[in-house]
């Protein structure tokens, strides 16, 4: 690894913004939070895979992997990001190096011939050049040459210097950050400045979920000038300097970015979410504050309380047909976990049981709010390997899981409903109406005829012996595990 | 509960339904060395044979008695007779299957009667079985006028008493018209692996498959032998597929052997419980273990598909027995039937899992779509030109498929076709990938002054 980006590694790792860095001492923070793998027992992405999520949703730039194939060969257009404009995003370009040229050291110059390839037949925006393992373990150095092909063809060149080896998903996620924030924001001005100006850092519009709360911003006339990077062009990470506030959605990752945009421009941020009803109404409540305090005309407030009330009772208006559809359900929750109390307290005020959620990623912060809403500790838990979650569902422990891709087989194969929450998912869930889609995804899943049909016993056997009763989940029970493999 | 309704107007637009002498000369086209002919005037026979010929790609040896003017009013009986004498001489075929049509049933002939006058006086056509069948245009449709031909066929050929002993391991094999060759095939198969001889009336698997012959034959080029027909009278049970075939199944019981009127076998519930009547009807709990491991690999497809069946709106065109079970394995993995329209109402409509089923037309399934937010279409080819229309997905099934090759070939019954149609029926939902943009959700569009503004590619 280069000596600057060994640097910046550390740099990185040691983020004074990060609450859970800042509980550490000072061995402990040194260490950095990236905790080492497990081989025969790790599940997840690598820096480069983190640096092309935070990324790859940024839909006029031309993302071009410097890499053999299998970086992006076998990654490309794999993600529900929306675009209402580009679609150059989806797109997948790398250098595909040969066995000869990798031999031959001639990597620098490819790449700085797909360079001029990508601009002479996309006019991108911008060139985004993401170094990986082989490329970077043969010396190649993507900073001049990103340099010197923006400088030739009058177009931005940003070299990401990402090779997967040096960490996880999360730090990907944040050297992503760090590139844009060195080479990109400032880069332009904003035509005109609001004083309703606003970033979202961490939003990947998903299947749309930024325009799930885009409209209830729109009519309070806040505008997003800077976001990272769902549905965002180029220049509205260029202009984000600009903005009043910072959101930081859902996300430790991007926290970094975060922090020096404060640093630098004075932008103040705040951590929020847009899943639940009581977050969404929380962000919005946070938003509008912190913006009447950075010079908003204070009425801002008062239509933020009148909107919140209005939408609410539309949003539980909504919910309410689902309530005999999904009361008494048990739900197990597996994902991140600090996203997750405020769609549990949603779950539970329609009638159902959350039997468990995982609490992988929380804060202690966040912990402790779930074990208030849940009125126990017992229902949280780290990783489930997947043999105890396939037990547990097998034997009916809960109706319904919902969790990321990784674990959908563990449910399906034990016949269970399966309502996919993560990244790869199709639907949006965001805002006030995305609980209502939640709701909706939860009752196709649950009630779908289809699981009786498939628990009926082959006409060969022997019809059932009578069901034993269904003990309740226990999650004390199981070993757990280091691998998380439902890494999101 | 299925509320059937007719709609109450004059006007049919893009009809559904196709004619029943059209479904008797499919039948008849199942028997080996069969001519299918229409006591009618020459254009019924023209309509139906260019359908069956765009359906299945193959030559159709469908004749015409060639009614005209002067026959119209004063009986075609000499027109069979004649008819029967030219295909006897052209194409020496060993079975004249005679449906008739709406003109001649208008007229109100005794066909039945001049032809059994007739038969007396020409020892001449003895070796040459013919069958009739009433199947007047205006009643019915494709399932009614190849039941019709079925039992026609039984009332003539199958002796109420049975010639010899009964034969625990024969079974009658009567599908019905919904299903295709390929499936009629899968089926037989299924009921061999039991330990079972199946007789198939009618058998369309050799002789509608799609092959190439080594002669020209100007007869069916397949289909049930003549010589197992009146065996069927000795056959330990019937099984028939679909409700239009319970008339002939009750006429096989008369006979002897019990009649299992059974669901067409689409879906797992379906499935499962045509195996179990196989089972009872072989005395056997044992099943091959092809069949096991279809049914696992039917479960899994069904988890993978129901992602994309869940909650989808559906339009189903499509006759009485083919609209039910179809309908039923949609339903079964949580679609819904929003609009339903069908041709005739039997048990089998009754069936189908819809709020309302309306004896109507392609055009009411048109207005129905948009008003109910159905997203796939199920019917036959017809319906291309509203899919179009509409952006909605065409599912091809029934018949006329004349925009597609193999629809013979098509094969969605037992575990392993069951898994093919939701494979099916979930790519064609992602083949119609919904694209959210920020109106769908009431956001206003992207400043514009984020926008990139390409410059014009370079040129080399």
């Amino acid at each position: 690894m280069s000596e600057a980006l060994k640097n910046q590694v550390a740099a990185v790792l040691n983020e004074p913004a990060c609450a859970t860095n800042r509980s550490k001492d000072d061995a402990a923070r040194k260490k950095g939070c990236t905790k080492q793998l497990t081989p025969g027992a790790a599940a997840g992405g690598c820096a480069f895979d983190g640096a092309m999520i935070a990324l790859q949703p940024v839909t006029d730039v031309a993302h071009l992997v410097h890499a053999p194939l299998a970086c992006w060969g076998n990654g490309y257009d794999n993600r529900g990001s929306a675009s209402s404009g580009s679609d150059l995003y989806r797109t997948g370009f790398t250098t595909d190096l040969s066995e000869l040229e990798i031999v031959m050291g001639q990597g620098e110059k490819k790449l700085f011939r797909a360079i001029r390839e990508v601009i002479e037949q996309q006019s991108p925006a911008a060139v985004f050049v993401y170094s990986t393992c082989t490329t970077a373990l043969v010396g190649d150095d993507i900073v001049p040459v990103c340099k010197a092909a923006a400088e030739r063809f009058g177009t931005p060149v940003i070299p990401i210097d990402v090779p997967g080896y040096v960490g996880s998903k999360n730090l990907g996620n944040k050297l992503a950050g760090e590139a844009l924030f060195k080479y990109v924001v400032g880069t332009m001005e904003p035509e005109v400045s609001t004083p309703y100006d606003i970033n979202i850092i961490g939003d990947f519009n998903l299947s749309g979920e930024l325009w799930q709360v885009k409209p209830l911003l729109d009519k309070l006339g806040i505008r997003i000038l800077g976001s990272v990077a769902g549905d965002a062009r180029y220049a509205q990470i260029a202009k984000m300097h600009r903005a009043r506030v910072t959101m930081l959605v859902c996300s430790k990752a991007l926290i970094n970015m975060a922090r020096r945009l404060e640093e630098t421009y004075g932008i103040p941020f705040f951590e929020g979410s847009f899943y639940g009803i009581s977050d969404t109404s929380a962000a919005i409540r946070t938003l509008c504050a912190m913006l009447v305090e950075r010079g908003a005309p204070a009425d801002l407030i008062d239509r933020a309380e009148a909107l919140i009330a209005e939408e609410e009772a539309c949003a539980r208006a909504a919910l309410e047909p689902f309530r005999p559809r999904v009361a008494g359900k048990r739900v197990l929750l597996y994902t991140g976990g600090h996203k997750s109390w405020s769609v549990v307290s949603a779950l539970q005020e329609l009638g159902m049981e959350v039997v468990g959620t995982s609490v992988r990623k929380a804060t202690e912060e966040d912990k402790t709010r779930i074990a208030e809403i849940m009125g126990t500790e017992a229902h949280m838990f780290e990783n489930m390997a997947p043999r105890d979650m396939y037990a547990a569902l097998r034997a009916a422990r809960a109706d319904v899981l919902m969790s990321g891709g990784r674990s959908q087989f563990v449910a399906l194969k034990a016949r269970v409903p399966w309502v996919d929450v993560n990244q790869e998912k199709h639907e949006p869930y965001a805002g006030y109406m995305g609980m209502v889609n939640l709701l909706d995804a939860i009752d196709r899943a649950i009630n779908n005829p289809l699981w009786a049909d498939l628990r009926t016993p082959a006409p060969w056997d022997a019809p059932p012996a009578p069901a034993a009763p269904v003990t309740p989940l226990d999650l004390s029970a199981m070993a757990g595990t280091r691998a998380d493999f439902e890494d999101c | 509960m299925t509320r059937i309704t007719h709609p109450d107007r004059a006007l049919s637009t893009n009809p559904l339904k196709v004619s029943a002498p059209l479904g008797a000369a499919m039948a008849y086209l199942g028997i080996e060395r069969a001519i299918p002919l229409f006591h009618g005037a020459q254009g019924c026979t023209a309509f139906a044979m260019v359908h069956l010929v765009r359906h299945f790609k193959e030559a159709i040896p469908l004749q015409t008695t060639a009614m005209n003017e002067v026959s119209a009013i004063l009986g075609g009986g000499e027109q069979i007779e004649e008819a029967i004498e030219n295909l006897r001489k052209r194409a020496n075929p060993r079975f004249i299957g005679i449906a008739s049509t709406a003109l001649t049933e208008t007229r109100g002939e005794d066909v039945a009667g001049e032809l059994r006058a007739m038969l007396a006086r020409r020892e001449d056509f003895a070796d040459t079985r013919v069958v009739y069948a009433a199947t007047p245009d205006f009643h019915g449709g494709l399932e009614e006028g190849w039941a019709r031909a079925v039992e026609a066929i039984i009332d003539a050929m199958v002796p109420e008493t049975a010639a010899g002993p009964r034969l625990p391991a024969q079974v009658n094999l009567l599908p019905g018209s919904h299903l295709t060759p390929a499936e009629v095939e899968a089926i037989a198969d299924l009921v061999r692996a039991f330990g079972l001889d199946p007789i198939v009336l009618p058998d369309l698997t050799d002789s509608l498959d799609g092959h190439l012959a080594e002669d020209w034959s100007g007869c069916s080029l397949g289909g049930t032998p003549l010589a197992r027909i009146p065996l069927m009278a000795q056959s330990g049970a019937t099984i028939a597929i679909g409700e239009a075939m319970r008339p002939a199944a009750e006429r096989l019981a008369r006979r002897g052997g019990a009649a299992h009127v059974l669901q067409t076998p689409i879906g797992l519930r379906a499935t499962d419980a045509f195996v179990a009547a196989l089972m009872e009807i072989a005395g056997t709990r044992d099943v091959p273990a092809r069949l096991k491991r279809d049914r696992a690999r039917l479960q899994d497809a069904c988890l993978d598909a129901h992602f994309h069946t869940a909650g989808l709106k559906v339009a189903l065109g499509a006759e009485p027995d083919l609209a039910a079970a179809l309908g039923q394995a949609m339903v079964a993995m949580g679609a819904q039937i929003v609009a339903a329209v069908s041709t005739t109402s039997t048990a089998a409509t009754a069936q189908i899992p819809a709020e309302q089923v309306l004896l109507g037309d392609l055009g009411d399934l048109e207005r129905l779509i948009p008003e109910t937010g159905a997203k796939m279409l199920i019917t036959h080819a017809q319906g291309r030109m509203m899919a179009e229309r509409l952006h909605v997905a065409h599912l091809r099934a029934g018949f006329p498929i004349f925009d597609r090759l193999g629809a013979q070939d098509v094969c969605r019954v037992l575990y392993a076709g069951s898994r093919a149609f939701y494979y099916e029926v979930a790519n064609l939902v992602l083949s119609h990938p919904h694209r959210p943009a920020p109106e769908d959700f009431g956001a206003l569009p992207i400043d514009e002054e984020f926008t990139h503004a390409p410059a014009p590619s370079a040129r080399h």
